[in-house]
């Protein structure tokens, strides 16, 4: 519990205890990034041009079918997408937690690529696969059928095909929350079942399913709130199949002249339905958290699946092609294509793609530099805040912690989109203007990575035991040494984790980059967004492969720095 | 619809013609300045070389698609060794509401910009936003039309927003040659079309199509379901994948560079008549590089320039001693509708309105 040394009214002139000070600044750092802009965004969203008050704007959103069409598509597709994400993840988290499927931790791998991959990219490339006439996915058909020209089986550019597309950057966070909730469950419940008589079938059904529903329920909803808040893939499949989401529309809006009143009405309801579905999510997880981590436990006991295993590995591997290899090779196709969805042969092979990256495309190495500096600023200052947040509500080192805890929470009911026009509105003007430099996008990227970042480490803090801590702080050390030299040892393979999500989540961000940046301050993710608007796809195919090289290069040179344990990537 | 017939033949008369088709519109903006064609012309001194070789770099602005203002960057760099071009590419329209954006914020980046729409320059110039600069090459040989007397624009380009077709998906005589025959049903989901929104060139084409046809025309074209992109350099391309069969509107200069790359794509100029496009390229008061952007904008509009603006952009330069390559389509072998960014100017804001409601995007 909390350290009582002032109590005992021991004087401890020989040292300033820093951390009052500091926490002070958190908390005002934590206004900075999240109240001040969602003030502003609601301010603009009541006023009128002139500054007036008025609910013209919200009358606008709910009557006008230019806004209630997209409100409908987007809760359509929020939905599906969901539903899909669970059908599909779930048995797959299921074989690969709890059945002795081969291949498990390729398996897990792989799915961790998926996460990795930008959702845009991801979207982009199925431009290549399935586009109705020129994606590859299409010739093949045609070619193996023999149909003619204007028949096709997929058309990406549809409401299906973008529900298609979001589900399968989606379904790995319904994986790893599935997953990992399996790979808690103990097998002495299983082992139970099966001695009093269940059958393989009737464990899983009456004990593994029920335990793991609460994860699955939470997975559906951080599904649906992703589908929901999605920028790049909308705007690279809705648009030119003539429909907007409610976030293109948001965005369509900053277009000139830009109706920034509208734009903050339009968040609103983005804001207002996160908030109420992860209440909705707390609910049912604080009902139904069943209590079965902690203690000793037995291993999780392992299906056999007998000859059925290769079955069950070609439907993982069927599943993984859709976000991993098919969207890999179509981009590495259009890489050495003279023509971006022809195959490569020995006549159109061409280089000129790699070179008009790297030395004609004079954006490449500023938006290179910006993401990387960007994405190690982001990491480093979001960890440290997360490690110093989490440290201060598990251990409830000061009074007010709570409200420490809800602010570093509260972003995550912020969709990324919503964040930018709200700092855009903040910082775009004097007094205060940091709109055209790197500062904004770094508020932006660290308060998007804040919330998940500072649930990593509570859970990691709460599994270290607070009687080192107080040992340290008896013998004399002020709150900040006893973090350095004992609790950070302690915790470094999670730290390491949370920097890499935050780094991997800096680099595929786009919904906040879109409204943030200026020429000087573009990113890959910005610069690819660009590039698609004017078409030139092998540099799209370039740029990306770059971006997925720097994503996993750092994530795995992180890893391996010595001394550094071998923590790996984790998706939560 | 304007009908204009050329009778000379020659590569200056042409183009004086379609000066005539251009400019008086962003003039007449201005009457008073009019009269007193007064900005002294300056050439490229080794001073203003110097003073831009200690700046280093500058911020090209442009819509021009990319890997032409690349080229341009890369062939200004080559020959003004330590100066370095940053191409920002982005549509006409997005150009501005960027530029916009920045200088609200007082975000003070852009040197020199090229756009694809000529209302900016009418906004910019009312805005005081452009720095007078006129390069000698161009009082020298560039038709008065093509130039603000103060040095305040130039004319850096001209194309068209053309009709075009894949080669493989449709046979010659059953391809489109008009606007009208774009309505024909056997069209529907075949077609692709840029936004007006983020294109100067659609924007400008649109603003035509409007003026000669009225809104019931798109209105129309619309219910064709039509794949919307965004840019007008899009549209070529997606025909050159074979996405699309046909494209609505667009731009012809990357159609020709496809067609001459063996890429399976044709041209077609509408018997109605085609919008007609000029891109002005201005000097920023308040740009970051100031020599940089001045010893840029004097080389972009030099005869080195513009013939490669010919030659390997396949766009209309308005320098009369550019040489078009033999056999190519000139100008005045095509019917042409005139442009007038006075006119988009007043109803562009309505446009991407109109435009918004009809297609959906």
């Amino acid at each position: 519990m909390t350290i009582a040394l002032p109590a005992l009214g021991v004087p401890r002139k020989h040292k300033i205890d820093l951390s009052w000070p500091i926490l002070v600044l958190f908390a005002a750092l934590l206004c900075v990034l999240i109240i001040l802009p969602m003030s502003w965004l609601v301010y603009y969203s009541l006023v009128d041009r002139s500054g007036a008050f008025t609910l013209d704007n919200f009358k606008t959103l709910v009557t006008d079918p230019v806004f209630v069409d997209p409100l409908m598509t987007t809760l359509i597709l929020a939905t599906s997408s969901s539903i899909i994400c669970c059908v599909f993840a779930a048995p797959m988290g299921w074989l690969v937690a709890r059945t002795d499927i081969p291949l498990r931790r390729t398996v897990r791998a792989l799915v961790t690529a998926s996460f990795v991959t930008p959702p845009f990219l991801g979207a982009i490339a199925w431009e290549l696969l399935a586009a109705p006439n020129s994606g590859l996915l299409n010739k093949i058909y045609r070619a193996v059928t023999g149909t003619p020209q204007d028949e096709h089986i997929f058309n990406i550019y549809s409401l299906g095909g973008l529900i298609f597309v979001i589900s399968c950057y989606t379904f790995p966070y319904v994986f790893v929350l599935l997953a990992n909730a399996l790979d808690r469950i103990p097998g002495d419940l299983e082992d139970a079942s099966s001695i009093l008589g269940g059958r393989t079938w009737t464990t899983a059904r009456r004990i593994t399913i029920p335990l793991a529903l609460p994860a699955l329920l939470a997975g559906a909803l951080v599904a649906f709130l992703q589908a929901m808040t999605l920028f790049g893939s909308p705007a690279i499949l809705a648009i030119p199949a003539g429909f907007h989401t409610m976030t293109t529309k948001i965005w369509s809006l900053f277009n000139y002249p830009p109706k920034a009143e509208l734009a903050a009405a339009a968040s609103v309801p983005l804001l207002v339905l996160t908030v109420v579905l992860l209440r909705a999510e707390h609910f049912i997880l604080g009902r139904r958290g069943y209590s079965v981590v902690g203690g000793k436990q037995g291993d999780p006991r392992l299906i056999r699946l007998g000859a059925f295993k290769w079955v069950a590995l070609a439907f993982v591997f069927v599943i993984l092609m859709c976000p991993v290899f098919l969207p890999y090779g179509a981009l590495l196709n259009a890489t050495f294509s003279r023509v971006a969805t022809s195959f490569v042969t020995f006549e159109n092979f061409t280089l000129h793609n790699i070179h008009f990256v790297f030395f004609e495309l004079s954006a490449t190495k500023l938006a290179v530099k910006n993401t990387f500096l960007l994405g190690v600023a982001s990491a480093t200052i979001g960890t440290i805040m997360a490690v110093v947040i989490a440290y201060v509500t598990t251990r409830r080192a000061i009074r007010g912690y709570r409200a420490l805890g809800f602010l570093a929470t509260a972003p995550v009911a912020i969709p990324g989109i919503v964040l930018g026009v709200g700092l855009f509105l903040s910082y775009a003007r004097p007094p205060l203007v940091l709109y055209g430099t790197l500062w904004i996008l770094l508020i932006a990227f660290v308060t998007i990575a804040l919330p998940a970042a500072y649930q990593q480490l509570q859970s990691a803090f709460r599994s270290v035991h607070t009687d080192l801590e107080d040992a340290s702080r008896i013998l004399g050390s002020t709150r900040l040494r006893t973090l350095r030299d004992i609790t950070a040892p302690l915790l470094r393979t999670s730290v390491i984790a949370t920097w890499c999500f935050i780094f991997v989540g800096v680099i595929r961000e786009l919904s906040a980059a879109i409204m943030l940046f200026t020429s000087e301050t573009k990113v890959i993710s910005v610069l690819i967004f660009d590039l698609n608007e004017s078409g030139d796809l092998g540099a799209i195919a370039v740029l990306g492969l770059i971006m997925l090289v720097i994503t996993f290069a750092v994530v795995i040179a992180v890893n391996r720095i010595p001394g550094f344990g071998d923590a790996r990537l984790r998706n939560t | 619809m304007s009908k204009i017939r050329f009778s000379r033949r020659d590569v200056l008369r042409a183009s004086a013609a379609i000066g005539a088709l251009v400019s008086p519109a962003v003039t007449s903006v201005r009457p008073v300045r009019a009269q007193a064609r007064a900005a002294a012309a300056e050439p490229i001194t080794p001073a203003l070389v110097e003073a831009a070789r200690k700046e280093g770099k500058l911020a090209f602005y442009t819509a021009m698609d990319l890997p032409i203002a690349e080229k341009f960057a890369k062939t200004f760099e080559a020959k003004f060794p330590g100066i370095a071009v940053r191409v920002e590419r982005s549509g006409a329209e997005r150009v501005f509401q960027r530029i916009g954006q920045e200088m609200e914020s007082r975000i003070y980046a852009v040197d020199v910009v090229n756009s694809a729409d000529g209302a900016h320059f009418i906004v910019w110039t009312r805005n005081n936003w452009l720095a007078p600069y006129l390069p000698e090459e161009v009082a020298r040989h560039y038709p008065a039309q093509y130039y603000d007397p103060d040095g305040l624009w130039v004319t850096t380009r001209v194309w068209l927003s053309s009709l075009g077709y894949n080669t493989n998906l449709v046979k010659p005589e059953d391809a489109p040659r008009s606007f009208a025959d774009l309505l024909d049903p056997r069209w529907m989901g075949k077609m692709v079309k840029g936004h007006p929104a983020y294109s100067g060139t659609i924007m400008t084409a649109t603003f035509q199509i409007v003026r000669e046809f009225g809104w019931p025309y798109l209105e129309k074209l619309a219910k064709q379901r039509v794949m919307q992109v965004q840019s007008s350099t899009d549209p070529p391309k997606k025909l050159a994948l074979g996405e699309r069969a046909v494209m609505a509107d667009g731009n012809d200069y990357n159609l020709i560079q496809l067609k001459e790359a063996g890429q399976p794509v044709e041209v077609v100029y509408p018997t109605e008549g085609t919008p007609l496009v000029t891109g002005p390229s201005a000097v920023f008061k308040s740009a970051p590089n100031p020599n940089a952007a001045r010893l840029f904008q004097n080389w972009l509009h030099s005869l080195e320039a513009q013939q490669l603006l010919v030659d390997f952009a396949r766009q209309h330069s308005v320098h009369p001693l550019t040489k078009e390559k033999p056999g190519a389509r000139r100008l005045d072998e095509i019917k042409l509708w005139k442009d007038d960014p006075a006119g988009v100017e007043k109803s562009s804001e309505e446009i991407k309105t109109r435009y918004a409601q009809i297609f959906r995007v």
